[in-house]
């Protein structure tokens, strides 16, 4: 039984994806006086993709073919980490959120090496970005995690989400650190506004964009999901963890029903921040992206040090 | 004492003092000036916030007047007074940037960790709930004094040693239920008194050496190099 659940939790969290990124689209439209496209876009473009031939090029070794379904597949595995709807599942149980952070690893490490194997120079050059980015965005992710593991006493997902509710409401100074600081890793990790554009068309600026630069048709569709499954990830994690009310502890219909909703809910406002973040703030410069990362680092840095100084017994 | 078995108002007293230390770290890295006045001005509003709470958990109301002169002198008067000064200086597009920014706050970081090992046997020695942020004030004037060692506009220094004031106006509150009304007024006044006094120095320094920039003060010497 808990086992179904948890893998009807994976299939719901990879297939409600996309229409997280076709709300957040919808969101930014709005708030941008345009005509937004429907909520169910990304679906439609995901089968038009899937639908098209891939193109190959001729000097692609099998890496480059195998990206895509590494990708996503690790991708799907995080996934099934995150407790969506219910905690106590036991996916959530056998692997804690390190594993989370190194299944995240693997994908961005065979995507940097399809970017260079078919040795465009676009390519190489947004696998060189992506893995400056994500250098420094580890870190202060770990940093977070560690902040978080110090008060739950525990690494594990699960268990750190039935601490804090457990706990009920408590004014943590290291909590509001490490939920900015997590914010802003995740922006930089999903590849939003300010660090990188997801709707870019200029090769120059992209980061993310260019190492896929190469990949047409299937691949590129598997790709993209992947990255929409991936936002939705980091937007989980962020209200989940913090905010952790209303998900569902036992395993009966109606308590996974308001667990559903307080999601909905919760996503919905996370998404309309991420949306006005996005329209108030203009993209940064390549170069600034480190002073941005190590202020990430510090707050979460800050994070550890205040559970240290303020909140434990001397 | 550990946070959960605190009061919501109290977890907010550590919640905010903990934002004060950011606050402090964002002074550090900000090389536009009236952003740092800015975040100056926000500091104090934090810190009135913060005194006002401890009014009411502490049970002492004559916190609620200092709150009140905090708010007005370091929230609202000297910051507006210091922009006024920064825009009719011309310095309002000048940039001063860090040599090193990443070093700054990693010794920043490095002052934080430091006053709370001095401060560990202070903590230990009393039952006051609010004590241990008693190193996150001391934290405050220690992170005040990196930013007028790194910093080299006289306008920069300036708002360091206001919130090198700050910290230690945070530790006497946070520690002793707050100074005797006699010695916060007169604290209150004399700020003021300094912050008019750094106004017309300004005007002195700009005359004499043409610019704010302290480095230039080494170059006066009395024998001709």
């Amino acid at each position: 039984m808990a086992w179904l659940l948890a893998l009807l939790q994976t299939l719901l969290f990879i297939a409600s994806a996309p229409l997280l990124a076709g709300w957040l689209k919808k969101v930014k439209c709005r708030l941008q006086n345009r005509r937004s496209p429907s909520i169910i876009q990304p679906y439609r473009d995901l089968r038009k993709l899937w639908r098209k031939e891939p193109i190959v090029a001729h000097s692609a070794s099998w890496i480059f073919k195998a990206t895509p379904y590494i990708v996503l597949s690790t991708t799907v595995l995080t996934a099934s980490i995150v407790p969506l709807i219910a905690v106590n599942l036991p996916t959530a149980k056998i692997a804690d959120v390190v594993v989370l952070i190194g299944f995240f690893a693997l994908g961005r490490f065979f995507l940097a090496l399809a970017g260079m194997d078919i040795g465009t120079a676009f390519g190489g050059m947004g696998s060189s970005r992506e893995m400056t980015v994500s250098s420094l965005a580890e870190p202060a992710m770990l940093m977070a995690v560690f902040t978080l593991a110090m008060s739950a006493s525990t690494t594990n997902l699960s268990e750190a989400m039935k601490y804090v509710l457990n706990t009920g409401l408590v004014l943590r100074p290291s909590f509001v650190f490490a939920m900015l600081g997590l914010m802003l890793v995740a922006v930089a990790e999903t590849g939003r506004i300010p660090v990188d554009n997801p709707t870019t068309h200029l090769e120059l600026t992209m980061i993310h964009e260019a190492m896929i630069l190469e990949y047409s048709g299937r691949h590129l569709g598997l790709i993209e999901w992947a990255s929409q499954i991936k936002l939705m990830i980091y937007g989980v994690l962020i209200v989940n963890i913090f905010f952790p009310w209303g998900i569902a502890q036992s395993f009966s219909l109606e308590s996974l029903g308001i667990g559903a909703m307080s999601l909905l809910l919760k996503l919905i406002g996370l998404t309309v921040l991420l949306g006005l973040s996005e329209v108030v703030l203009a993209k940064m410069r390549v170069f600034r992206v480190q002073e941005y990362l190590s202020f990430a680092y510090l707050l979460t840095l800050l994070g550890m040090l205040s559970h240290i100084i303020l909140e434990v017994q001397h | 004492m550990e946070i959960t078995q605190l009061s919501h108002y109290q977890q907010a007293i550590l919640l905010l003092a903990a934002l004060i230390v950011l606050t402090s770290f964002l002074m550090l890295g900000q090389s536009r000036l009236l952003r740092l006045v800015f975040i100056f001005a926000v500091q104090g509003i934090l810190l009135a916030v913060t005194t006002a709470l401890a009014a009411d958990v502490l049970d002492s109301p004559h916190l609620y007047i200092s709150a009140l002169l905090t708010l007005s002198l370091k929230g609202i008067f000297i910051p507006i007074m210091l922009q006024r000064l920064v825009i009719s200086m011309g310095l309002h597009r000048d940039m001063e940037t860090l040599k090193n920014p990443a070093r700054v706050m990693m010794g920043g970081t490095g002052l934080v960790v430091f006053s709370y090992y001095v401060c560990l046997p202070i903590v230990k020695l009393s039952p006051l709930i609010t004590l241990n942020t008693i190193a996150i004030s001391m934290a405050v004037v220690l992170l005040g004094m990196l930013l007028m060692i790194t910093r080299r506009q006289a306008v920069a220094h300036v708002v360091g040693f206001m919130s090198i004031e700050n910290g230690l106006f945070f530790a006497a509150v946070v520690s002793t239920y707050g100074m005797p009304m006699v010695v916060e007024l007169g604290i209150a006044f004399d700020v003021l008194v300094a912050a008019v006094l750094f106004g017309v120095f300004f005007f002195h320094i700009r005359s004499s050496i043409d610019s704010l920039d302290v480095d230039q003060l080494n170059r006066l010497n009395e024998v001709e190099k």
